[in-house]
C-alpha cells in the first residue's frame, strides 16, 4: 500500500514538472515562434523600445527558459524582486509572479478566487453524485422500464445542452423571469444565506450537466457487471439480491465512476471557466478568462498551476480510494 | 435494444477478411453475416438513432447549401438592419425578437443583423470543426494506439505515459491558451482562418488519447489471439499482420470513438467561440451568438434560445446516431 502511494506520488510530480514546462513552452515560446514580442504585449501598443526593454530585463523575459522557470520556483518560496535600474518591484513569498498588466501580485488573486471556485466545484459535484449515480444504478436494474426510457432521454439531452446555454435559460426563467431567486453572488462571509441564493443556479446547472453523463455511464457500467461471472456465482449460492447488487455490483461500478470524478473535479476546482462566465462568478475560470483576453500571462500561468495541482490532487486521492476499494490495487 | 433478427439475408460467403472480422470481435459466425451487415441490421431497427442519422445529414446539406439557403430568403448573414433596432433600448422592434416573414428567426439586437442566416452559416463553423477535429484526433489516436499496442515494450510506455498526461490536463484551460496566443496571420491564412485552422488541430490534438487509449488496449488483446498467431506462424510480415490481420478489427472501435467524439468536438469550438477566443464576429458562430446574448437575456431572449436549440438539436443528432453505432457495433449486443 505505501509503495503504490509513493509510486503514486512520485508520478504525480513528475506530471506536475512536465506540465509547468509545457505552460512555460506554450506561453514563453509560442509567441516568440510566432513573432511576438511578449515584453511589448506587456508596455502596450505604442511602447517606444526603451519602455519595452526595461520590461524585458525587470521580468528576466530575455534569459533562457530555464532560469526563467528557476526563478519562477524560487519565488514560490523564496519570494521575488523584479528590478531594472531604479525600478523595484516587490513580491512576497509564495509568489506566484507579478502582473504587470494589472499591477498586483498573483497569489492574492488566487487565494481571493479560489474559494468561490472550490464552493462552486463541491457543491455541484455532491448533487450530480446523488443524483446520477442514483439515476444510473435504478435504470440498469429497471432496465427497459418507463423510468429507464425517461431518464436515460433525459441524460441524452443533459449531455447534448452546453451549460452556457442552461445557465442562461435557468437565469431568464428562475431569475429574471419568475423572480425566485436572487442570482447575485454573495460572498459567504457576508451572508450564508445569499450565498447560497446565488449559488443555487451554477450548482444546479453545473450538476445537471454532469449528473447526465453520470447517469449514462453508470447505467453502461453497471450492465456490463450485472452480465459478469462472478454477480451469477454469488446469486448461485443464494445470496439475497440486495446483497449482490450492493457488496458486488455496487462495488466495481464505483471503479470507473471514481476515476471520473477525479479528473472531473479537478478541472473544475481549476476553473468551471464555462458557468462562472455565465453566471458572472468571481472565481479562478473568470479570472483565468480575463487574463487571457487581457494577454496578462502571469495571471494565467498561475491559474494554470493551481489548475493542474487541484488535477493531481483529485488524481492522487482517485488512486487512494481505488486502494480502498479494490483489494488487487493494493497488491499490485 | 434491437429485435432478434429473422432469416439472415447474407446468402455470400464472407471473406476472409470479413470472417477474422467476425471471430475478432469475440463473436460466433452465425451463417455467414459479416459484423458490417450486422451492424446495418441493427442500425436499421432504432428509430432514435436513424432519426439521429437522418438530422445529421440534414445539417451537413444546410452546412453545404448555407449560401443557396439563404439567398432564398432574401437575406445573408451580415448586412446590418438597424431600422429593426429599438435606438433607446438596442432590441429588435416587434414581438420575439423581431420574428417576421423577412426574418425567420428575429434579428440580432443592436445591428440587426438576420439571425436565420447567421445559424445556417453557424452550421458551417460548427461541423467543419466537429468533423475535422474528430479526423485529426483520430489519425493521431490510431497511428499511436497501434504502435503502442503492437510493438509494446518503450514506445508502449511512452505513448501511454503521455496520453495519461494529456488526459489529466486542464484541457479546456489550454486549448483557450493555444487558440488565444496564435497570431493572426500565418501559413498564408489570416483571421477567421487562422482560429479556424487551430482550433481543429488543438482541438484534435486533446481529443487523440481517448481514441489511442481504446486502439491500444484493442491492438494489445488482438495480438495474442490465435489467428494472428497463426499468421505468424504461417510467415506473415510485421506489416502484413499489422493491415491485413489487425487493422479490420479496430474498424468497428474507432467508428464508434469517432462519431461519439464529433458532437463534444461541436460542443468545444461552440464554447470557445461563446468563451470569444473561438471565431470571431462578423463570422457567424452559434457559441459566439450566445456569449453576445448574455448582454439580453432579459430584454430580448429570443437570441439565446436559437442559437441554444441550434447547438442543442446538432449536437444531440449527434449523440443520438453515436449512441445506435455504438449499439449496433457491440459483439456483446443482442442480435
Amino acid at each position: 500500500m505505501l509503495a503504490y502511494l509513493i509510486r503514486r506520488l512520485f508520478a504525480a510530480v513528475v506530471m506536475l514538472a512536465v506540465i509547468i514546462m509545457v505552460v512555460f513552452g506554450i506561453f514563453f515560446l509560442v509567441p516568440k515562434w510566432a513573432g511576438v514580442d511578449i515584453a511589448a504585449s506587456f508596455v502596450g501598443k505604442q511602447a517606444d523600445p526603451a519602455a519595452v526593454e526595461a520590461v524585458r530585463q525587470k521580468l528576466g523575459l530575455g534569459d533562457p527558459i530555464f532560469v526563467q522557470v528557476w526563478e519562477f520556483f524560487k519565488g514560490i518560496f523564496a519570494g521575488r524582486t523584479y528590478a531594472a535600474g531604479g525600478d523595484v518591484t516587490h513580491c512576497a513569498a509564495p509568489c506566484f509572479g507579478y502582473s504587470f498588466r494589472s499591477e498586483q501580485a498573483i497569489w492574492p488573486v488566487l487565494t481571493d478566487r479560489f474559494p468561490v471556485t472550490l464552493g462552486l466545484a463541491l457543491g455541484a459535484a455532491v448533487l450530480w453524485l446523488l443524483f446520477g449515480v442514483a439515476a444510473g444504478v435504478l435504470s440498469a436494474l429497471k432496465r427497459g422500464s418507463m423510468w429507464d426510457r425517461g431518464a436515460m432521454v433525459i441524460a441524452l439531452a443533459g449531455v447534448s445542452l452546453p451549460i452556457y446555454f442552461t445557465g442562461l435559460l435557468s437565469l431568464a426563467i428562475f431569475s429574471y423571469g419568475l423572480g425566485w431567486i436572487n442570482a447575485e453572488y454573495v460572498p459567504i462571509e457576508e451572508s450564508f444565506t445569499g450565498w447560497l441564493g446565488g449559488m443555487i443556479l451554477p450548482w444546479v446547472t453545473l450538476a445537471f450537466l454532469y449528473a447526465a453523463m453520470y447517469a449514462r455511464i453508470t447505467r453502461a457500467t453497471m450492465l456490463e457487471i450485472l452480465g459478469e461471472d462472478y454477480i451469477r456465482t454469488a446469486r448461485a449460492k443464494g445470496m439475497r439480491e440486495q446483497v449482490v447488487i450492493r457488496k458486488h455490483a455496487m462495488r466495481s461500478t464505483m471503479t470507473p465512476i471514481l476515476t471520473m470524478l477525479g479528473m472531473d473535479l479537478g478541472a473544475l476546482i481549476g476553473g468551471a471557466i464555462l458557468t462562472e462566465t455565465t453566471f458572472s462568478l468571481p472565481g479562478l475560470g473568470q479570472a483565468v478568462l480575463n487574463a487571457i483576453k487581457n494577454q496578462d500571462l502571469p495571471i494565467i500561468l498561475g491559474v494554470t498551476l493551481i489548475t493542474s495541482v487541484a488535477v493531481l490532487i483529485a488524481n492522487l486521492v482517485v488512486d487512494v480510494l481505488y486502494a480502498v476499494i479494490d483489494p488487487r490495487v493494493r497488491l499490485a | 435494444m434491437t429485435a432478434p433478427l429473422h432469416e439472415p439475408t447474407a446468402e455470400a460467403a464472407p471473406s476472409a477478411a470479413e470472417e477474422a472480422a467476425v471471430v475478432g470481435a469475440g463473436v460466433k459466425a452465425v451463417q455467414g453475416r459479416s459484423l458490417g451487415r450486422i451492424a446495418w441490421e441493427r442500425l436499421k431497427r432504432d428509430k432514435l438513432a436513424l432519426a439521429g442519422g437522418v438530422m445529421v445529414l440534414v445539417l451537413i446539406a444546410i452546412a453545404l447549401l448555407a449560401p443557396v439557403i439563404t439567398s432564398l430568403v432574401g437575406q445573408d448573414p451580415e448586412s446590418h438592419h438597424e431600422d429593426l433596432i429599438d435606438p433607446l433600448f438596442g432590441t429588435p422592434t416587434g414581438a420575439l425578437g423581431g420574428i417576421s416573414g423577412d426574418h425567420l428567426l428575429g434579428v440580432e439586437p443592436v445591428s440587426g443583423r438576420d439571425i436565420f442566416a447567421r445559424i445556417i452559416y453557424g452550421a458551417r463553423i460548427s461541423l467543419l470543426v466537429g468533423f475535422l477535429s474528430a479526423i485529426v484526433a483520430v489519425v493521431i489516436g490510431t497511428v499511436l494506439g497501434v504502435l503502442a499496442g503492437f510493438f509494446g515494450g518503450w514506445v508502449d510506455a511512452v505513448v501511454s505515459r503521455v496520453m495519461d498526461g494529456l488526459l489529466a490536463f486542464p484541457q479546456l484551460l489550454f486549448i483557450i491558451a493555444l487558440v488565444s496566443v496564435m497570431p493572426n496571420e500565418m501559413l498564408g491564412l489570416t483571421g477567421t482562418g487562422v482560429r479556424l485552422f487551430v482550433m481543429i488541430l488543438v482541438i484534435g490534438f486533446f481529443g487523440w488519447p481517448y481514441i489511442g487509449r481504446v486502439v491500444r488496449g484493442q491492438t494489445l488483446s488482438l495480438r495474442e489471439r490465435e489467428y494472428v498467431e497463426a499468421a505468424r506462424s504461417l510467415g506473415a510480415g510485421r506489416f502484413y499482420i499489422l493491415f491485413k490481420e489487425l487493422l479490420p478489427n479496430l474498424v468497428a472501435p474507432i467508428i464508434v470513438y469517432t462519431t461519439m467524439m464529433i458532437p463534444t468536438n461541436i460542443l468545444t469550438e461552440a464554447a470557445l467561440s461563446f468563451l470569444g477566443v473561438g471565431v470571431k464576429p462578423p463570422t457567424a458562430s452559434w457559441g459566439q451568438m450566445l456569449s453576445s446574448a448574455i448582454d439580453y437575456y432579459d430584454s430580448d431572449p429570443m437570441y439565446m434560445v436559437v442559437p441554444g436549440m441550434a447547438i442543442f438539436i446538432t449536437v444531440l443528432a449527434f449523440n443520438l446516431f453515436g449512441d445506435g453505432v455504438r449499439d449496433a457495433l457491440d459483439p456483446k449486443g443482442s442480435r
